[in-house]
């Protein structure tokens, strides 16, 4: 791997983060709690009180213990931010989240690869949501315009009896280059869980996505959603499952992928399962153009067709 | 200001709007009663350049100038705006950005000022607190959605705003608010084409066109055209037959 001083590499991340829209300020200050990575360099650990951020350097990454413990209540978001700046290079994050009962916490992950021609970032995450546990996560991409990037997100998910894991993951700014999205949730009673994923894929961008929710607990609820939009030669497919198998479970599917241009091509393929009969999984899935009444909608008040669209996919994957 | 001579729609070899003039004066309102079914909004969508209708004949100008082969956007840079009868829903979009992305000319009209966004909402009847930061999406109803359209016409202050249909869908309580806003957006300067199949709208335009089978049949002061569209359109057995 390129050799670079700790001091560089943090700056090159944070200056990377802003040039992608980021604030800078959550990386620079102590006032957060932050975790930075660089390849396979823990650059900064600031854990906070009742939250234990553990790590170890491996070979091709990091492995993270992320230990929030039992009743803590993290009142700002964490924020991650893993990244690769050279061209070339391979990023393996294992993940370990232990969220124990009762706590609550807002993650924010954010992935900076503005250089990729040819980098490959893994994530392998083991995720249990305790009793009663609230866990909010959201994963942002910033990719640079070579599309040279192999992004393979997967994670196992546990909710407990009455807790709550929402998730969002986001990949809109520069291209998408190769995703392979797969996050499977076991829910428990009364647990919940909703899966997000918006992606713009663009050029040769190839997008997977699965989502995956076992509605296990009898009240279990469970939301897998996607917001796609390809244009150019990009293609996806969306595979969101949910299966409910616990009297009172309800569970829905819901994929929207918009195609913009004549050789993108999007498949969805939702999965609703039922083992319980009072179980009930619902699932809605559209693909299509961009609706052209909402483009003249807002051609009618002066943007030009291509501003238009801009703000309609925009609003999409917000 | 908006002038239409002669102006036809063939689709599919059917005659949708035939023999249609208009001409419509700076600060005027000017109504266009008809039934369903006569061309109300086809005409709208000519005269907006939306849904990919494109006359067949005749000629339409704004303030001289032949806007026939403009685009949506052109027109609208130009001053002229439509508020649809069944207004799009954007999802991810909030009212107050919506408001905000108003525009003529390319610029930005509103000055951002959140007290300005408000006046918009309370014209139409809403509550800025409870609109201002929602989406504008499947959760508001038809009414509410209608009224927001109307409030972004208001925040474009257009030159010529063209509203179809802009009582459906409200109920009689915001019904009267609705029509004090286009009567406050006739006043700030914008002239309006208001069509409509209600009389009760039709009375606040200075004069009144009725529309019969994709043409005008007469125009006149709003009481007298009402009269002669309910003693006539009302009870007419021969539905878009003009000639009857």
């Amino acid at each position: 791997m390129t050799s670079y001083s700790v001091e560089k590499e943090y700056q090159g991340m944070i200056d990377a983060y802003e040039k992608a829209g980021g604030d800078k300020r959550v990386l620079e200050t102590k006032d957060f709690a932050k975790l930075v990575v660089h390849e396979n360099r823990v650059l900064a650990n600031d854990p906070i009180k009742g939250l234990k951020i553990d790590t170890e350097e491996t070979k091709s990454g990091v492995s993270v213990k992320l230990t929030v413990e039992k009743g803590t209540k993290v009142p700002r978001p964490v924020h991650l931010c893993f990244g690769l700046l050279p061209k070339e290079g391979l990023q393996e994050i294992i993940m370990k989240v232990d969220a124990q009962d009762n706590s609550e916490i807002n993650v924010i992950a954010h992935c900076i690869f503005p250089n990729a021609v040819k980098v490959i970032h893994k994530m392998d995450a083991d995720i249990e949501i305790g009793a009663g546990a609230r866990f909010d996560y959201k994963e942002t991409h910033y990719h640079g315009d070579d599309g040279g990037i192999e992004v393979i997100p997967k994670a196992k998910v546990k909710v407990n009896k009455g807790g709550l894991w929402q998730s969002t993951f986001a990949l809109s700014q520069g291209m998408v280059g190769k995703l392979d999205y797969d996050f499977e949730v076991v829910c428990l009673e009364k647990a919940i869980a909703e899966l997000t994923v918006k992606a713009y894929g663009k050029g040769n961008d190839d997008i997977k996505v699965v989502e995956k929710i076992h509605l296990n607990g009898a009240g279990a609820r469970g939301l897998a959603k996607s917001r796609l939009v390809l244009g150019d030669k990009a293609k996806a497919e969306v595979r969101g499952e949910t299966y409910g198998n616990a009297p009172y479970a309800r569970g829905h599917v819901d994929c929207m992928e918009l195609v913009n241009g004549t050789e993108a091509i999007a498949r969805a393929i939702p999965i609703v399962s039922v083992t319980n009969d009072k179980a009930k999984v619902t699932h809605e899935a559209a693909i299509g153009s961009i609706d052209r009444k909402q483009v003249e909608t807002l051609m009618a008040r002066g943007l030009d067709e291509d501003k238009a669209v801009d703000v309609i996919v925009k609003g999409i994957l917000r | 200001m908006l002038d239409v001579a002669k102006l036809e729609l063939k689709l599919n070899g059917k005659t949708i709007i035939n023999d249609f003039s208009l001409h419509v004066d700076k600060g005027e309102i000017h109504g266009i009663l008809g039934e369903n079914g006569t061309g109300k909004t086809t005409i709208a969508n000519l005269i907006m350049g939306t849904n990919n209708y494109k006359p067949t004949a005749g000629k339409m100008t704004f303030e001289g100038e032949d806007i026939s082969g403009l685009s949506v956007s052109q027109r609208a840079q130009r001053g002229i705006t439509l508020a649809w009868q069944e207004p799009a829903r954007v999802e991810g979009l909030t009212v107050r950005e919506y408001l905000r992305l108003s525009s003529r000319n390319g610029e930005a009209v509103l000055n951002d000022s959140g007290d300005e966004l408000e006046r918009y909402l309370l014209m139409v009847g809403l509550e800025p607190v409870q609109y201002i930061g929602r989406d504008i999406d499947a959760t508001l109803s038809g009414g509410e959605r209608k009224r927001i359209e109307m409030a972004s016409v208001l925040a474009m202050r257009p030159k010529l705003a063209i509203l179809d249909e802009p009582d459906s869908g409200i109920d009689i309580v915001a019904l009267p608010l609705l029509l004090n806003g286009i009567v406050e957006m006739n006043k700030q300067g914008s002239s309006v084409l208001l069509i409509t199949h209600s009389e009760r709208v039709a009375e606040i335009a200075h004069r009144v066109s009725i529309l019969c089978a994709g043409t005008i049949i007469r125009t006149g002061p709003p009481a007298e055209s009402s009269q002669w569209f309910k003693n006539n359109c009302l009870t007419c057995p021969h539905i878009n037959e003009p000639a009857h």
